[in-house]
């Protein structure tokens, strides 16, 4: 239960923060040099970095951008991953050899070192990012769809619905992917842990958002030669992050084992 | 003088649910004597697996509970011993096996192994003793080469022979009392009549009393010496067999008999029992069956019936029984049974609507890393046979003969190696894409499991006019609605079933919700694989009895894929029996199961066991199992099998003998007879 109070309430808070960004008065880029690596207190309750820029500012801006990232990442990547990989195992065959070989190549590399050459090809921007994170992500779920309906596509309702004529779009939109949404659901949820983490690994290495744009990662990165004289530069990206991750994984716990259970319920005659 | 092994009293089990608290076990009371076989009869859900497992106390916790009763063990309350003793009853004294011999068994270790860990905790052997004894049990449960076989792992066997091996872990600890849950449910009707003929030996030569759980009538007529029928969680007649056989006691088990379906029964409608089993949720203070018994009135639904004594050895809960409440019947005379008009027997049409021809099936065994092919196997090997309008053609056989098969690759659901399959006039085989999808309303299909078979993230309605969207049969919407409707009519369910999903039905339902969404498309071949098999006996008389109907106002033609011959008998005009990919025997109903001819026909008809136990009849018992269809044996498939089996079979397959109009063998018997009589 805790789990759910937890994870809802940090994500519903980064939601929150994402969309309420845009209409709050925020000031990420006002270079105050009076109050260079000032700590929390007077003006900005969670301080100010090397350039006296307010921090809570810029981890508000920064929550919208990594926000955006993981879902359009996420949504792209489960999307094209779960088409390529349910139509890959129904029609079986060479496609399918030809789709499994294909991942099979995508999933020898680290992900992360894909992202980084890829992003490193195209170039940094926040669109960039997406293409770069999203090109690694689909290989989790076509595998996972793939995997899924391969154990569906014999069963008895397919044959029946093939013995009734219906098409083989049909079979694949009515019959099989409803039936393997809860576990790519749950794939999904991890799948927005991993790419907030990745989007700040490559703002990290100054790969993905560009300066003066705020992201964790960035402020991270930037304020590494701080540690020692402010630590709260890296503590307030730093937490931030942990605590998304950690409740998004949370609620990916929770769903899976919510769902596992009503499945395992509704499938016994 | 005879004090009973086993004393049930008064057993009360409990479970909670989700929705709400469940009694399957409430209040049973029985006795078994040292040496007798008891068996609990009932259709699923009726508590007998729950008394079962209440008595070896390995009832699910903490959700189910035994909340009453005693179970006396020679005098000891086994519900009141600590865990550690009753572990030390549990195959030792009582022993347990299962329905499943496939998971009953670990996988990972070999049987010996597995038979030796018996060994070792109830009889305290070890090392070259204990195998010893092992090999005394596999040879005990009929086992060949138990030396050899002792090594193997359970995959290397086949279901028969993990049944045989878990008997003989079940033997290891001698115990006292063997509970045997569905034992041969599973099995094929040939290997069940091995492990019956098992069981009665073992319990001859042990002195075992054996708890057979059963919901097979022929079953208890072959091994019961007494008899309990449960219904809803409670036993509601109690009788020794021969009593039981003659005139049960109870209207539920007079109901169990009426609806089996036999061959005298052919022309009329099977007894149903109507509604459904109540719900195990609530209290109850009448008479269980009250609401589905034909004979009820008001005392059924006020007051719980007493046990009333039929005879020394026959007793039931029924007020029917009780000479006091009888009294207070209004007129209790029985409803006028159901309609009960003659069937018209289609006759033999001129134009078949189905002919296969030289059929052939055979799957590639890839190997390797290239998948290479390295064999084949012949699931279906050279079947003809044709199907007339109107008329229902039984595909009869044992599991792994290739009957399934033939049925979806008529369907074209699995493409043929070779043949043709010609439907109205027209060659399926050579049919593809979008003209082979158009000719999809004309045959359908209904699976044994109705659950599998559907959709479970549709909605029924939605389930049920899927052909007629997917093939654009009806394009306006209103008037498809009306049209499920209307075939939800027919087959028997509640209008209000279209906004609900399947799991909310029960299994006859289910089959029902199958056979709407068949006939949506206006088929007029419905290929029915085992339709009933996964059914209760009275709610297949249910689903026998709609399927006559429609053929009756459709003019519906079935192929009827069954292993079950009391079905064949019962619906079929013409049967084909199959071994190992192949028909070996093929005519009417009359011909091939009143005359049979081949030896398999033969021995699979003498394997059932039967109903009337006055007709004690020679069980021509087959050896073996069924070989692998990957590896046929040479010459006639059945040989190895065959008691009548002559050199001749080893080399040859028997070509095809005419022994009447329609009836054919395949079995060089009767070829020399044919040649003859073409000589004269």
């Amino acid at each position: 239960m805790i789990r759910l109070w937890f994870g809802g309430l940090v994500v519903g808070a980064w939601l929150l923060l994402a969309c309420a960004g845009l209409i709050l008065p925020l000031r990420p880029d006002e270079v105050d040099l009076a109050r260079i690596l000032a700590g929390p207190g007077d003006g900005s309750w969670l301080g100010y970095d090397d350039l006296g820029r307010p921090l809570w500012d810029r981890v508000a801006v920064g929550a919208r951008y990594s926000f955006f990232v993981a879902f359009f990442v996420v949504l792209i990547s489960a999307g094209a991953g779960t088409l390529i990989g349910a139509v890959s195992a129904y029609l079986g065959g060479w496609i399918d050899h030809a789709t499994t070989r294909v991942i099979d190549v995508f999933l020898a590399f680290p992900g992360i070192l894909l992202a980084i050459a890829l992003a490193g090809v195209l170039g940094a921007g926040i669109n960039n990012v997406v293409i770069a994170l999203a090109v690694v992500g689909w290989v989790g779920f076509a595998r996972l769809a793939r995997a899924q309906v391969l154990s569906l596509k014999d069963r008895e309702h397919v044959q029946a619905a093939v013995a009734l004529g219906a098409s083989r779009t049909r079979i694949v939109v009515r019959h099989l992917l409803p039936l393997i949404t809860a576990p790519l659901i749950v794939e999904a949820t991890f799948g927005v842990a991993g790419v907030v983490i990745a989007e700040a690994g490559l703002s990290f290495l100054g790969l993905g958002i560009q300066p003066p744009t705020p992201s964790w990662g960035s402020m991270i990165r930037d304020s590494g030669r701080y540690m020692l004289v402010s630590p709260h530069m890296v503590l307030v990206p730093g937490v931030a992050l942990m605590l998304v991750v950690l409740a998004v994984n949370l609620l990916g716990d929770h769903l899976r084992d919510r769902l596992d259970v009503r499945l395992a319920e509704r499938d016994r005659p | 003088m005879n004090e009973p092994l086993l004393r049930v009293e008064g057993l009360r089990t409990r479970f909670e649910t989700r929705g709400g608290v469940l009694h399957p076990v409430d209040d049973v009371d029985f006795d078994i004597r040292r040496g007798e076989t008891f068996t609990l009869l009932g259709e699923s859900g009726c508590g007998k697996s729950m008394t079962a497992l209440s008595i070896m106390r390995l009832i699910p916790a903490p959700a189910g509970r035994i909340v009453a009763g005693r179970v006396l063990l020679g005098g000891e309350d086994l519900l009141s011993l600590p865990e550690a003793a009753m572990r030390r009853v549990r195959g030792k004294r009582v022993a347990m096996i299962f329905q499943e011999p496939m998971t009953s068994l670990n996988p990972v270790l070999t049987i010996g192994e597995q038979i030796a860990e018996s060994v070792r905790r109830h009889r305290g052997l070890k090392g070259a003793a204990a195998t010893r004894v092992v090999l005394e049990l596999l040879d005990a449960v009929g086992i060949a080469d138990p030396e050899q076989r002792q090594r193997e792992y359970p995959h290397q066997l086949s279901g028969g022979m993990k049944q045989r091996v878990m008997i003989a872990i079940a033997l290891a600890g001698e115990p006292d009392l063997l509970i045997a849950d569905e034992p041969t449910t599973a099995l094929d009707v040939t290997i069940q009549a091995q492990v019956l003929a098992l069981l009665r030996r073992l319990q001859r030569e042990r002195g075992m009393a054996i708890l057979l759980i059963t919901h097979d009538l022929g079953v208890v007529s072959e091994m019961a010496d007494q008899v309990a029928v449960m219904y809803a969680g409670q036993i509601v007649e109690q009788s020794a067999r021969a009593p039981f056989f003659a005139a049960p006691g109870h209207p539920y088990s007079r109901k169990l008999f009426e609806s089996l379906p036999e061959i005298e029964k052919r022309a009329q409608p099977l007894a149903v029992i109507p509604g459904a089993v109540p719900s195990l949720a609530r209290a109850f203070t009448a008479c269980r069956f009250a609401d589905r018994c034909d004979f009820a009135w008001q005392t059924c639904r006020e007051v719980v019936p007493r046990w009333i004594r039929v005879s020394d050895a026959q007793a039931a809960r029924c007020h029917l029984l009780d000479a006091e409440a009888i009294q207070q019947a209004p007129e209790h005379a029985p409803r006028p049974p159901a309609h009960l008009a003659q069937r018209q027997r289609t006759p033999a049409p001129v134009a078949p609507l189905l002919e296969v021809d030289g059929l052939k099936v055979h799957f590639p065994i890839r190997h390797g890393l290239l998948k290479r092919t390295v064999g084949q196997v012949y699931a279906v090997d050279d079947v003809s046979f044709a199907i007339g309008r109107g008329r229902t053609f039984a595909l009869v056989g044992e599991s792994g003969c290739g009957k399934t098969t033939i049925g979806k690759s008529i369907l074209q659901l699995i493409r043929p190696t070779a043949g043709s399959v010609r439907f109205d006039g027209e060659e399926l085989t050579t049919l593809h894409g979008e003209r082979l999808r158009r000719r999809r309303s004309d045959f359908q299909i209904i699976f044994q499991d109705p659950f599998s078979s559907m959709n479970p993230r549709m909605l029924v309605g939605d389930i049920v006019e899927e052909g007629m969207r997917a093939l654009g049969l009806e394009p306006d919407p209103a008037r498809r609605r009306a049209r499920v409707e209307a075939l939800l009519d027919q087959v028997g369910l509640p209008r209000d079933a279209l906004r609900r999903y399947p799991h909310e039905f029960s299994g006859g339902q289910r089959q029902r919700i199958c056979i709407a969404r068949a006939l949506a498309v206006n088929p007029r071949l419905l290929v029915c694989d085992e339709p009933t098999s996964a059914l209760d006996i009275s709610v297949q008389a249910q689903i026998l009895n709609l399927l006559q109907r429609l053929q009756d106002e459709m003019g519906l033609s079935y192929l009827f894929i069954t292993h079950n011959l009391s079905v064949v008998a019962y619906l079929a005009d013409e049967v084909a029996v199959m071994y190992l990919g192949r028909i070996v025997e093929h005519g009417t109903v009359d011909e091939v199961l009143g005359n049979p001819r081949h030896p398999y026909t033969q021995a699979l008809l003498s394997a059932i066991p039967v109903i009337d136990p006055s007709a004690r009849r020679e069980v021509i018992r087959l050896e073996g199992d069924l070989p692998s269809p990957a590896r046929p044996p040479s010459g006639c498939h059945f040989h190895i099998r065959c008691p009548h089996a002559t050199p001749q079979c080893r080399t040859h397959y028997p070509a095809v003998t005419r022994l009447g109009a329609s009836h054919t063998v395949r079995c060089f018997l009767y070829e020399a007879d044919d040649a003859a009589e073409a000589g004269c």
